[in-house]
């Protein structure tokens, strides 16, 4: 076991899952959300030439979840040093 | 130089640089030939990754197909990228701590149970080849129209060169070739569209050209353009599309499920030394197929207002045939363009009503772009090197998991325990050999089915494997009969369903239009519902079922956290 004790390998789990669902959050929101359930509404907003619904459903949305990916990164690296169970 | 000169050197050239790749870095261990020793640096990985992710379909047909589908092409677009951030997130991490080198090596593994790998195995083989059949396919085109040889010696020379850099390398082999194959693909899908995008809007980056002004001096907003010349020719506005909300929601999720369920994506994860260089190269990974995602759509635009521009000419009249572009006589030749002069005037005209004149196949749009645009003939050889490296890439990524599946899954794991690490590589590189040929066969040989396999092969994917490798790790009570009543309920319905509609094999027993589907998803999005069963089924199995030995629930514990993940291991 890596952890100290139970509560620190459970604490890990905790912060982990809890970062995973906001970023999941936000990763529904800019596709599904706004590039299809909510598209009609959005492609009323004009967005450098686009409309809005239409820009998130093909340009958005991917530059989006690159964000997305290195922000995990960076979190993840940093709660691994906080519990001591990063790799050397 | 004539342009068939010059593709012959340019493709010729980058066949030359793949081999010298190839006697480069041969692998001389299975742990090489399986995970390339577990040594490849995060970027490279990412890289590799995006070529291999980025296949025939990409490069070649993606772009046409949104040229023709307008909002509703965003479906390819979010799921196809959407996935990499599930398995940044929820899979990639993971998968690598638990250190082996396959997917049904997880399965089998985690649900502790034979029968569990058995079922894993199968539906990575028959992804794979479903999928690789269509990278032959598109090979072969390549070849014919711009080399001009017959579509049979295109598959052949193609099935040559992953031969020798598969079987020869294995995952080694394969991820350094993948990386110069990226190289080229991108910068022969980019060269043309930055031309292009100059050309229309006056914008260098097609991300942005898409949603510029038209630069003819109308001042009018290319979408909006696009939109009033959809109208007038009786399609669907570009911007809107005709599919329903339900169905672009499911078949954007099974994508992006399936995506992230695909066995020849996620074995990429194993080859990266530590858990923090897989979470990391997914996020090159989608860096990388980012370029190319936000370009396609750029594209696609561009290319409908140049090809309805050149056919019906400025004054929306129609051009003599007389008259026609070299495009599309050279297109005619093929069949991939057709035109029949219903009303006899001697012009050529398109739209989406009963004036339509033309039949035009969605796929050569990105190959007869540089045409359209009238760029210099090196443009249009690269292209032709772009879509074979896109094509290459990918076949070999996925012959390599068919071989493994065989000499690892099935042979050393299951069937033949005993056999020595050097036994069990020359049965990978035998496996390797056979698939080749069967893909190759396939590619001369399509089933007339190739699109609708590819549907499969996401909701395969997206049925089974998926909720099965999630599971094991984010819910340590799923057993092994949860697991395998689960995979197997997503699967029977995903292929009944597509078998109901599509009559792959047997004559369809519905017709496959909206009033008849279910909840009204179409057979592309149905993995999304087979998703669920395959959930549903593995909790309700798991609830009335023994419980999971305490030695597995350890296992479940310790890949949740990196620390102590060593190289891949050889059991």
């Amino acid at each position: 076991m890596a952890f100290q004790t139970n509560e620190l390998a459970k604490a890990y789990w905790r912060e982990n899952i809890s970062l995973m669902v906001k970023l999941l959050a936000v990763w529904f929101a800019v596709s599904f959300a706004a590039g299809i359930l909510f598209v009609e509404q959005l492609n009323m907003v004009q967005f450098f030439g686009f409309k809005l619904g239409f820009w998130f459903a093909q340009q958005g949305s991917i530059y989006t979840f690159v964000l997305l990916i290195f922000i995990y990164v960076i979190k993840m690296n940093a709660l691994d040093r906080k519990y001591d169970v990063h790799e050397d | 130089m004539d342009l068939q000169t010059l593709t012959y050197i340019i493709v010729g050239a980058t066949f030359a640089l793949y081999i010298g790749i190839a006697i480069w870095a041969r692998a001389g261990s299975t742990q090489e030939f399986y995970v390339a020793g577990g040594g490849v640096s995060p970027l490279a990985n990412g890289m590799a990754t995006a070529a291999d992710w980025m296949s025939a379909a990409s490069f070649i047909s993606m772009a046409g197909l949104i040229s023709f589908m307008g909002y509703d092409g965003s479906v390819y677009l979010m799921g196809w990228t959407g996935g990499y951030v599930l398995l940044a997130l929820c899979l990639a991490p993971y998968l690598r701590k638990f250190g082996k080198f396959t997917v049904p090596d997880f399965i089998g593994d985690r649900y502790y149970s034979q029968t569990a790998r058995t079922v894993a195995v199968i539906c990575a083989i028959l992804i794979s080849f479903t999928y690789v059949a269509g990278q032959m396919r598109g090979v072969g085109v390549v070849f014919s129209r711009f080399l001009e040889v017959d579509i049979t010696t295109g598959v052949i020379i193609g099935m040559a060169v992953v031969f020798f850099y598969a079987v020869l390398g294995g995952m080694k082999g394969i991820t350094y070739t993948q990386v110069a194959q990226y190289c080229v693909l991108i910068f022969a899908y980019m060269v043309p569209a930055v031309f292009i995008s100059i050309m229309i809007t006056g914008h260098v980056l097609p991300q942005t050209g898409l949603g510029a002004t038209l630069a003819d001096g109308s001042g009018m907003h290319l979408l909006d353009k696009l939109d009033g010349l959809s109208a007038e020719l009786g399609f669907a506005a570009y911007t809107e599309g005709t599919k329903s909300t339900a169905d672009i929601f499911a078949i954007t999720a099974a994508l992006m499920v399936g995506t992230a369920g695909l066995p020849h994506v996620i074995v990429r994860f194993f080859t990266v030394p530590r858990v923090k260089d897989a979470r990391i190269s997914a996020g090159w990974a989608l860096i990388f197929i980012m370029i190319l995602y936000t370009t396609a759509p750029a594209i696609g635009a561009f290319a409908r207002y140049n090809m309805i521009d050149t056919i019906n000419g400025p004054d929306a009249q129609g051009t003599l045939v007389a008259e026609a572009p070299t495009w599309i006589k050279n297109w005619e030749k093929t069949g991939l363009i057709k035109h029949e002069d219903k009303n006899g005037d001697g012009r050529m005209f398109y739209s989406g009503d009963e004036r339509n004149e033309m039949t035009i196949d969605r796929d050569i749009m990105v190959l007869a772009n540089p045409e359209i645009a009238q760029l210099p003939d090196w443009v249009i050889a690269l292209v032709a090197a772009g879509g074979i490296a896109a094509a290459l890439s990918t076949a070999a990524g996925l012959l390599l998991v068919i071989s493994t599946s065989i000499s690892h899954d099935l042979l050393k794991r299951n069937l033949m325990p005993r056999i020595t690490d050097k036994q069990e590589l020359l049965a990978a590189r035998l496996a390797a050999a056979v698939a080749i040929i069967v893909a190759g066969y396939l590619g001369i040989n399509p089933p007339g089915f190739v699109a609708e396999v590819v549907a499969f092969a996401f909701g395969l994917a997206a049925a089974s494997f998926f909720p099965a490798i999630i599971l094991g790790i984010f819910y340590k009570k799923m057993n092994k009969e949860g697991a395998i009543a689960g995979m197997l309920a997503g699967i029977i319905f995903t292929v009944g369903y597509i078998l109901y509609f599509k009559g792959i094999f047997i004559t369809p027993l519905a017709e496959n239009k909206p009033e008849n589907w279910l909840f009204g998803i179409s057979p592309e999005g149905i993995g999304t519902v087979g998703m669920l069963v395959n959930f549903v089924v593995a909790f309700a199995v798991s609830k009335v079922t023994k419980e999971v030995p305490e030695n597995v629930q350890e296992i479940v514990e310790q890949i949740r956290y990196p620390k102590g993940a060593g190289e891949a291991q050889v059991h």
